[in-house]
């Protein structure tokens, strides 16, 4: 076993899976020679060669397109947008083709791709760089959306996510791509997707966070009684561990960077509201990017949730 | 019945300056000392402005940042053609022609250095905020070109974007919409050969990205993009024929991006060191230096004393950059929306201390 950071593990999982089965195929920009501008599609240039790692011209729609098309027609592709803010000119082929090409076609045609994008804030980067719209992707039937929280589940998730017979968004959180090295093994092993983890056990409350919000909570949450549960699918959501986790402990928190309105944090707190309010000993809540556009360096700690805001909530629910 | 051939195309190609800074006095544009010798020092101060804000990003004092070097000529020579009253949609790498335009310098480095209020254009300059979108800004110029037409406004609209941004839906939705309209717009591409790692050989399959003008009807020319004169008369003649009612014309500046892609890019690890030392030698500023010279107006205590009074007008940019007091957390709600939610209000109030 080796330490990797998530950067490696995602670079490896492509590799094996590549190694695996010759119908995976990357497509993007500068993911081939360059090796990607985060260097996670690093030597599979050079390994596979300019007919398993394209470099495409600069077009997020014909990126999504091809994918589709290529998936139709029986490739396993693997497309990088190079960050989600530049997602939506493809928005489009995502939504009205990649999620129901096989309700369309009823069955006949399906599109197994993936589409990895960096994601979220933290490394202050010019605008469009720092987005988390997550919430967007999880509202379109047909698509997973995926968002590992390290090296180890990254990799993992990533082999999920290509072997799977329908379209996934693999949200990949910058700040985490070299935070944390941790074992990651070599050789397959698939975690499923659609499974949350509870990342840390507790009796409570308990705190869902997913990205690099993830690392923020488990500092955050030291020193309270909190479960802290970590998705890694966002859609299909895990309602089973939600539920069981918040008939246990009666309290729940959501934190998520992405602006609180119709964020994913409502989608939850839905959930919970309706499957097990009669469980709950006080308000949820939700602690959430404010309602603005996400901005640049100067900036971005204020509008992040903080540590502070993290203790706040928790406080505010314990006294209940 | 036979076949026959239904349209063949041209594509025009335009230099004025040679190498050696000879020029060809028929299409010399009739620009005065004082204006050749005033484009000479924006270019300098374009160059100065530049190296600063690489010198800025290493010391951490500003952040990622698009170099332009090399590009000089192809933006201080089309922004020196814009009227005050034309409307200007940038790109990202374009510092040349905002500072030819008058854009304050500290407010670019402001906005380079994560702030946002540097994308605050003074009142009375029509220029749109840098777009950081590849292409998506393409048909915001069509608009406002089709909102002037539809005014009797007489001024011209400019998009400025990259050989990338040329692959993108929205360039060729944009040019569609300017053909058919007829619409006073200007397209103007800076065309570095590169997008990130990608080189022009695999954007695009086209002889020159001129032609594309072709297929939406209108006409596109290829100018050399070091030549300053070059630019600057091609982007005349595409205004003044936008201002008088003649529709669209494209502009490929062929130029080459000298350095990395930004500060957060390392260009070695995809393109020869041999390939950017062949353009070091068609340096847009030696090649107007020469030009200049021949006419007797630059040696080089004019060069030392402009660079020097540059040199002065960047250091003053970054003072007073550096001298803003960071943003209010509260700054980021004021400008969302004409009013804010009752939850922006509250939003606002808990994030200001
Ligand atoms: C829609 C979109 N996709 C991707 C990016 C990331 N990106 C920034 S610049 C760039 C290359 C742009 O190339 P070009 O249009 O030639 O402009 P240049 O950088 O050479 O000035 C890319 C891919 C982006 N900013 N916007
Ligand atoms: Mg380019």
């Amino acid at each position: 076993m080796t330490q990797l950071n998530m950067v490696q593990a995602i670079n490896l999982a492509l590799r094996e899976e590549m190694a695996r089965d010759d119908r995976v195929v990357l497509l993007g920009e500068d993911v081939g020679r360059d090796g990607g501008v985060f260097r996670v599609t690093e030597g599979l240039f050079e390994e596979f060669g300019p007919e398993r790692v394209i470099d495409t011209p600069l077009s997020e729609s014909a990126i999504v397109g091809a994918a589709v098309g290529m998936a139709a027609y029986g490739l396993r592709p693997v497309a990088e947008i190079q960050f989600l803010g530049f997602i939506y000119a493809a928005f489009d082929q995502l939504f009205t083709h990649a999620a129901r090409i096989r309700t369309r076609s009823r069955g006949r045609f399906t599109a197994p791709l993936v589409v990895r994008t960096p994601y979220g804030a933290g490394i202050k980067a010019p605008e469009l760089h720092e987005e988390s719209t997550e919430a967007f992707f999880c509202h379109m039937p047909g698509v997973k959306v995926v968002v590992p929280s390290g090296p180890y589940n990254a990799k993992g998730l990533l082999m999920a996510a290509i072997r799977d017979p329908d379209p996934v968004l693999f949200l990949e959180p910058t700040r985490l791509y070299r935070m944390v090295k941790e074992e990651v093994p070599e050789g397959e092993y698939t975690l499923p997707l659609g499974k949350a983890r509870i990342a840390r056990p507790g009796g409570a409350v308990t705190v869902v966070a997913w990205g690099s919000m993830l690392q923020r909570v488990m500092k955050a949450v030291e020193g309270y009684d909190a479960e802290v549960i970590d998705p890694m699918t966002l859609s299909p959501f895990d309602g089973e561990t939600l539920l069981d986790s918040v008939k246990k402990t009666g309290r729940l928190v959501v934190v998520h960077e992405a602006p609180l309105t119709c964020g994913l944090g409502a989608e939850i707190a839905a959930t919970v509201a309706q499957e097990a309010i009669l469980h709950l000993r006080g308000p949820i809540i939700r602690v959430a990017g404010p309602d603005v556009p996400v901005p640049l360096a100067k900036l971005i700690d204020h509008y992040l949730p903080s540590p502070e805001r993290i203790r706040a909530a928790l406080d505010e629910v314990l006294q209940y | 019945m036979p076949e026959s051939i239904l349209a063949t195309f041209t594509v025009k190609r335009l230099e004025i300056i040679a190498p050696d800074g000879t020029a060809d006095e028929s299409l010399v544009p009739d620009l005065s000392g004082d204006e050749l010798r005033r484009i000479y020092y924006l270019l300098l101060l374009t160059r100065a402005f530049d190296g600063r804000a690489l010198a800025l990003q290493r010391e951490g004092r500003i952040g990622t940042y698009p170099s332009v070097l090399g590009q000089e000529a192809a933006q201080v020579g089309s922004a020196f053609a814009i009227h005050e009253r034309d409307w200007v949609f940038p790109s990202f790498r374009e510092m040349g022609a905002h500072l030819t335009l008058g854009y304050p310098l500290h407010q670019l480095y402001q906005y380079w250095g994560g702030d946002e209020r540097g994308l605050r254009t003074p009142d009375g300059m029509n220029i749109f905020p840098i777009c950081v979108s590849v292409g998506t800004h393409i048909p915001h110029a069509a608009g406002a070109a089709l909102a002037a037409k539809l005014r009797g406004d007489r001024i011209a609209v400019i998009a400025y974007f990259g050989d990338g941004g040329t692959s993108k839906g929205d360039f060729h939705e944009g040019f569609n919409l300017a053909g058919v309209m007829g619409l006073p717009t200007v397209f103007i591409c800076q065309n570095n050969q590169w997008a990130i790692s990608v080189p022009l050989s695999a954007q695009t399959a086209s002889r020159s990205l001129a032609q594309k003008a072709v297929a939406y009807g209108f006409d596109g020319i290829q100018v050399d993009g070091n030549d300053v004169l070059a630019v600057y008369r091609a982007t005349r003649e595409a205004l003044e024929k936008a201002r008088g009612g003649g529709g669209p014309t494209f502009i490929e500046c062929l130029t080459y991006r000298m350095s990395d892609h930004t500060t957060s890019d390392d260009a070695s690890r995809y393109r020869s060191p041999e390939e950017t030392e062949q353009w070091r030698e068609r340096d847009p500023i030696l090649r107007y230096e020469r030009f200049l010279a021949k006419r007797g107006l630059w040696n080089e205590d004019y060069a030392a004393e402009m660079k020097g009074k540059a040199g002065g007008e960047i250091d003053e940019a970054v003072r007073r950059y550096e001298s803003v007091p960071p943003p209010a957390p509260g700054e980021m709600f004021d400008f969302v929306s004409g009013e804010l939610s009752a939850r922006q209000q509250r939003q606002r109030e808990e994030a200001s201390p």
